[in-house]
């Protein structure tokens, strides 16, 4: 008999996942999936879904979920954990759910320092609608809303949200991480544990920003994303601790 | 016993004696007595009170909050709870219980703080997106609302809906004495929330549905819902006797001041009764089946330019004229002016 070296993780249904070929989110999923079972809280998990193409993630991680209006995630969890503060709470959200129509609900959850955990996954574009601009969009990148690609003069520069998020001064936890290698998963998965194991001691407000890709809505093959993501969006979006133990770091 | 409070105090008094848990809300007037009733006593009654950084994101709170099972509330005023319609239409096609209290203001846009009618349309029809409504309640005086708010959770639960108590600013200002009585607290299946998770499948609260045959149904089995609060929980009074020629309609306190517009009335020798709506959704149509063949005329007074008239004409079905009087921006009726109105009409001037 062989030995089981790696199985999928029981923080994830067997629901077959619906996402784009090339699209990270589901990779992304795991990490939080086995983050939750390793810190054995996946009983008393309550996710929740935004508005994107992770509309769907209540199909997906094997915990309570509820599914929220576009950008009010952040919002939807507090009302849980006020309620249920032995409920382990976190939002899924991306850019445009999280950057754009969201930015009071994020902002005022860390500015009251909620204690959730907030997994931003930001690809730079509005993936589910067929690929709009949004604000974390590179400058010069065509969108459907930005054929000409992205202009400063008319849409300004792309939002740093985890920078932005940092100077809150009641937000615990915030770090960018990326998906887009093996290596950089590794960080990620530490990055997400540590997010929740800070919600788990009643630390308060943790986020962790993982840049990802949309092969689909950036006109590229899956490994031209993943160059996308080191080539042009790491040296935008710095990956790194932006707070720890509630101090910014500089 | 009996207390003096001011009716946005009474209610939020109500609201806890009742068992909510949760209040989430942003200030507006003229509801602010609202929430810092809440801030003071909530904590001490073991539950939260949160200050929202706008009324959307209170009433997501809400929705987050009742994914859970617990009782909860929030409170706006008109502009306020245009906002939180968003959060409204999504309790309402995820099947949850709340308590909104609308302490209308006028309008539109901005406008006045002074007290009007002109959110009928707002509570009853809505301004979130789909097939839905929710019961609303309009109590006319500081006793019914407090009555209601206690009502208004217990529906909430029994159905699985959101539901409004609309006042208008001046209940919500005014003082009155008012009796607590001990609130109804029935156990209905909570098998749905979400948290506290014991060796139960997972639940989950959602609103998102592509697949029209399924989507379809949803909303056939929420409809057949409605059917039984309209059946079951449709509320009215009527004084409207065999003799009368005149039936008054009116709701909230406009129905108060219409009381002495009919004795004044009858002391002109002109016979009048009250129709008195308090459940606007479901609009109790009942109430306009069986009029004595003596009424010949039905007025309508609203605190604004006619929004319950347009369901008195279905409910009449033109089978008697429906007249409507009206004042808005804040402006009350006394009530010798609805009598003289009434006059008018039955004189045909």
């Amino acid at each position: 008999m062989g030995k089981v070296v790696y199985e999928k993780s029981k923080g994830l249904t067997d629901n077959p996942l619906s996402y784009c070929p090339g699209c990270l989110h589901g990779t992304i999923h795991k990490l939080v999936a086995e983050s939750l079972v390793e810190l054995e809280v996946l009983d008393r998990a309550v996710t929740v879904a935004s508005v994107g193409c992770s509309v769907v993630a209540y199909q997906f991680f094997n915990c309570d979920a509820v599914q929220a209006a576009h950008g009010r995630a952040p919002a939807v969890a507090t009302g849980i954990k006020r309620v249920s503060p032995d409920s382990i709470v976190f939002t899924y959200q991306g850019d445009g759910d999280l950057a754009a129509i969201g930015m009071a609900e994020i902002v005022h959850a860390a500015h009251r320092g909620e204690n959730i955990t907030v997994i931003f996954v930001n690809n730079g574009i509005y993936g589910m609608t067929g690929g709009q601009m949004a604000p974390t969009t590179l400058i010069t990148q065509k969108t459907s809303t930005s054929p000409f690609g992205r202009k400063e003069a008319t849409t300004g520069k792309p939002l740093k949200v985890s920078e932005m998020i940092a100077q809150i001064p009641s937000a615990y936890y915030i770090e960018r991480v990326s998906a887009h290698t093996v290596p950089h998963l590794v960080k990620a998965k530490k990055a997400i544990k540590k997010a929740f194991e800070n919600q788990i001691h009643g630390k308060g407000f943790s986020m962790v920003e993982v840049l990802s890709t949309c092969s689909i809505g950036w006109h590229m093959t899956p490994v031209e994303s993943l160059s996308h993501v080191e080539n042009s969006m790491m040296p935008y979006f710095p990956l790194g601790v932006y707070k720890d133990e509630g101090e910014v770091i500089s | 016993m009996k207390v003096l409070m001011k009716g946005n105090e009474a209610v939020s008094e109500a609201a806890i004696r009742a068992g909510c848990k949760a209040f989430f809300g942003y200030p507006i007037t003229p509801q602010n007595e609202i929430p810092e009733y809440m801030s003071q006593k909530m904590e001490a009654s073991g539950g939260c009170f949160v200050q929202a950084e706008s009324e959307v994101a209170a009433i997501n709170m809400i929705y987050g909050a009742a994914t859970t099972g617990t009782r909860v509330m929030t409170s706006s005023s008109s502009p306020g709870i245009a906002l939180k319609q968003e959060g409204i239409s999504f309790m309402c096609a995820a099947d949850l219980p709340c308590l909104i209290v609308s302490v209308s203001r006028s309008g539109p846009g901005l406008a006045g703080i002074l007290p009007s009618q002109g959110d009928y349309f707002q509570a009853t029809r809505g301004g979130g997106n789909g097939d839905y409504f929710i019961p609303v309640y309009a109590p006319n005086g500081v006793q019914e609302a407090t009555d209601f708010v206690q009502k208004a959770f217990d529906v909430a639960e029994k159905y699985r809906t959101p539901v409004m108590v609309l006042v208008d600013g001046m209940l919500g200002q005014m003082m009155e004495p008012v009796e607590f009585k001990k609130p109804v607290i029935n156990e209905y299946d909570k098998s749905w929330v979400v948290g506290a998770r014991s060796g139960r499948e997972r639940n989950v609260i959602n609103s998102l549905n592509l697949l029209p045959e399924s989507l379809e149904q949803t909303n056939i089995t929420r409809f057949r819902k409605y059917d039984e609060i309209i059946a079951n929980e449709t509320l009215f009074e009527s004084t409207v006797a065999d003799g009368d020629e005149v039936a008054v309609v009116a709701y909230g306190t406009p129905a108060r001041i219409a009381v002495n517009s009919i004795e004044e009335l009858r002391a002109d020798g002109i016979k009048a009764g009250l129709i008195r709506p308090i459940t606007l959704w479901p609009f109790p149509e009942a109430a306009f089946a069986k009029l004595p063949a003596s009424v010949k005329h039905i007025v309508v007074v609203e605190l604004s330019q006619g929004q319950m008239v347009q369901d008195v004409k279905l409910a009449v079905g033109g089978r008697l004229p429906v007249h409507f009087y009206g004042r808005c921006g804040g402006m009350v009726f006394e009530s010798s002016e609805i009598a003289g109105q009434v006059k008018k009409i039955v004189r045909g001037e």
